[in-house]
């Protein structure tokens, strides 16, 4: 398996794909590092203690903040590494040549997803490290460990993240047949969850609690409770509220309440265990998701006849 | 015994792509797998390499079961399939080391090797150059150097010769005798190409519906076709009668005009020739029945 891996993480990291992924996230850590700046320039009270941290959530003028930049582009940069993995090899019809070779069938999935996997964590942990060592040029001091614990959290999470995607990216090219076909349909399920599923939810949540004027409040917290549930069908949902309260220690989640608290009342900053509490059940729900996207495409591969014509 | 199958059927959905086939392969042979398109020559490659599981039957291939034990079979067959594909990019040698790699072959034996294979097909000079830039009959014998450096005991080669010239095909069959008489490697390979099949083999399997309809060594294939086909011109019916009446006419036929084909036995020929001559009638054409594979062939396939 360690040799299809390193093809394949040679492969990636030589391929052009990579070279234009790199360019963005170039772009985008130099923005999200201005964003920050300007944010602890003008208003350094409310960024507080966390400036690091703010570096990765603040989004200002149209421009959107690291956080939902990953959360939405994130998805296609990983489906992008993943959705002709195997079809790839079924049309180059290098396919038999090297199951003819004495490896399991499953070495060959199991190394080209790690080596994706591996491709997705160097970018991320690139990029953040890119941020960090941006914001500690401008911001003139160190971060504490506290924020540097947060982070390397936030990493794992986000590689988490990312690794469902590029699962579906891998199932959709075991059961696709041409690679057009396969990137179209992963294009399509991103779409749905990164848009139209954020319609939906807030349709479906006025249709089955609709907000009137003479509305109460349970009404209100009703409605706000349908929308999340619909919401927490997608992973892109599932994400943000996992890794914003490790990002923001005051968050103390999504609900209404918290929401009203968090207006109110003055809060005081959580530990990370307590922070990552908050955001646990969305982080099993990534961790599963991930799992299962990959074991399907792992056992539709097994059983799929070598043939091909 | 090499290769030993029994009663294989393979089924893809609700066709029957093997239907109770019977192979044995011994050791040192070169056996050829003849068939049309959709014959099952692919189908029972793919079970011998156990990449494909039969439906019913049994498999074994250098004493290993492909079905339990397909990486020990795996270990010692290589395999050139019908349509050979390389990674683009990497060169060629760059693609025989991953399979080396693959092979868990240490690196000075696997340069060594992979130079050497590379010599053996004739493409040393273009080793360093992507696959891309390849011609397709590079591309095959790059497929065949692929299988050498494996050392394999078994190659097994899908249309080894498909989409190379014929200059090219020759110096394929060439080198596959070669290996077959130097490395003392078994072969096996399927073609819908006769005459190669023909050139080379030591003996051959028609595959036909899933079933093997005619096997055995190619002179053995064509003698039980022998005997000469005549075309006699200006015939009578006392010709006729005394044709009828040799012990080695096998049959007289009326093409009409005068004309009668006489399918007779070897050694009928002098007597024939006596025969015409006596009843003042002219041979127009004696020929030998059936001397190439592809009249089986065709008498198998016409149906």
């Amino acid at each position: 398996m360690a040799t299809i891996f390193w093809k394949e993480l040679a492969d990636h990291l030589g391929s052009k794909r990579f070279f234009i992924l790199s360019l963005i996230i170039l772009v985008v850590a130099g923005t999200s590092v201005y964003l920050g700046i300007q944010a602890f320039r003008e208003n350094p009270e409310n960024v507080g203690e966390y400036a690091y941290l703010a570096l990765f959530t603040t989004a200002q003028s149209g421009l959107p903040s690291f956080l939902s930049f990953l959360a939405f582009f994130g998805p296609l940069l990983a489906v992008l590494l993943g959705f002709d993995a195997i079809n790839s090899e079924f049309t180059k019809g290098t396919v038999s040549r090297i199951l003819s070779q004495p490896i399991y069938r499953d070495s060959w999935i199991n190394g080209k997803f790690l080596a994706g996997m591996a491709t997705l964590g160097l970018m991320v942990a690139s990029i953040v490290l890119l941020i960090f060592g941006l914001g500690l040029f401008a911001l003139g001091f160190p971060p504490d460990i506290g924020e540097f614990g947060r982070l390397v959290v936030f990493v794992v999470v986000a590689i988490v993240y990312l690794g469902f995607w590029l699962a579906l990216g891998l199932l959709y090219s075991v059961l696709f047949r041409q690679t057009a076909s396969s990137a179209l349909a992963a294009v399509a399920t991103w779409l749905f969850f990164t848009l139209f599923l954020y319609m939906i939810a807030g349709v479906i949540a006025d249709q089955l609690a609709p907000i009137r004027s003479d509305s109460t409040a349970s009404d209100l917290l009703r409605n706000q409770n349908i929308r999340d549930f619909v919401l927490r069908f997608s992973p892109v949902a599932l994400f943000e509220e996992a890794t914003l309260p490790i990002l923001v220690p005051t968050y103390r989640g999504l609900s209404l309440l918290a929401m009203l608290t968090r207006t109110d009342v003055p809060t005081s900053p959580l530990s990370l265990g307590q922070s990552l509490l908050v955001g646990w059940p969305e982080l099993v729900g990534l961790v599963a998701l991930t799992s299962v996207c990959f074991a399907v495409a792992y056992l539709v591969f097994m059983r799929r006849e070598i043939r091909i014509s | 015994m090499i290769v030993e199958a029994k009663g294989l059927r393979k089924r893809y959905k609700d066709i029957w792509a093997l239907d109770g086939l019977d192979l044995t392969v011994q050791e040192g042979e070169i056996y050829g797998l003849l068939g049309p398109n959709g014959s099952g020559k692919t189908t029972t490659i793919l079970i011998l390499l156990g990449l494909t599981e039969p439906t019913e039957g049994t498999v074994r291939v250098c004493g290993h079961d492909p079905v339990r034990e397909p990486l020990a079979v795996k270990r010692v067959v290589g395999y050139l399939p019908e349509k050979v594909g390389f990674y683009e990019e990497l060169s060629a040698w760059e693609n025989l080391r991953l399979i080396t790699r693959l092979n868990g072959i240490p690196e000075p034996e696997a340069k060594r090797r992979i130079a050497e294979a590379l010599e053996q097909v004739g493409l040393k000079e273009i080793a360093k150059r992507p696959v891309a830039t390849l011609s397709h009959g590079m591309r095959q014998r790059l497929g065949i150097a692929d299988v050498l450096v494996k050392k394999p005991k078994l190659a097994i080669l899908d249309e080894p010769t498909s989409g190379i010239d014929p200059e090219g095909a020759v110096q394929v069959l060439e080198l596959i005798k070669r290996l077959r008489d130097e490395a003392r490697m078994t072969v096996i390979l399927s073609s819908h190409l006769l005459y190669q099949v023909q050139r080379i083999c030591d003996r051959v399997g028609i595959l036909q519906k899933g079933r093997m309809v005619a096997e055995g060594t190619v002179a053995e294939l064509t003698g039980e076709e022998g005997g000469l086909l005549a075309t006699v011109a200006g015939s009578t019916p006392e010709l006729r009668a005394r044709l009828e009446g040799e012990e080695w006419t096998v049959s007289v036929e009326d093409l009409g005009g005068g004309r009668l084909q006489v399918l007779l036995e070897e050694d009928g020929r002098e007597n024939l020739f006596q025969i015409v001559v006596e009843e003042r009638a002219t041979l127009l054409e004696l020929r030998p029945r059936s001397r190439s594979l592809e009249e089986i062939y065709l008498r198998y396939f016409q149906e």
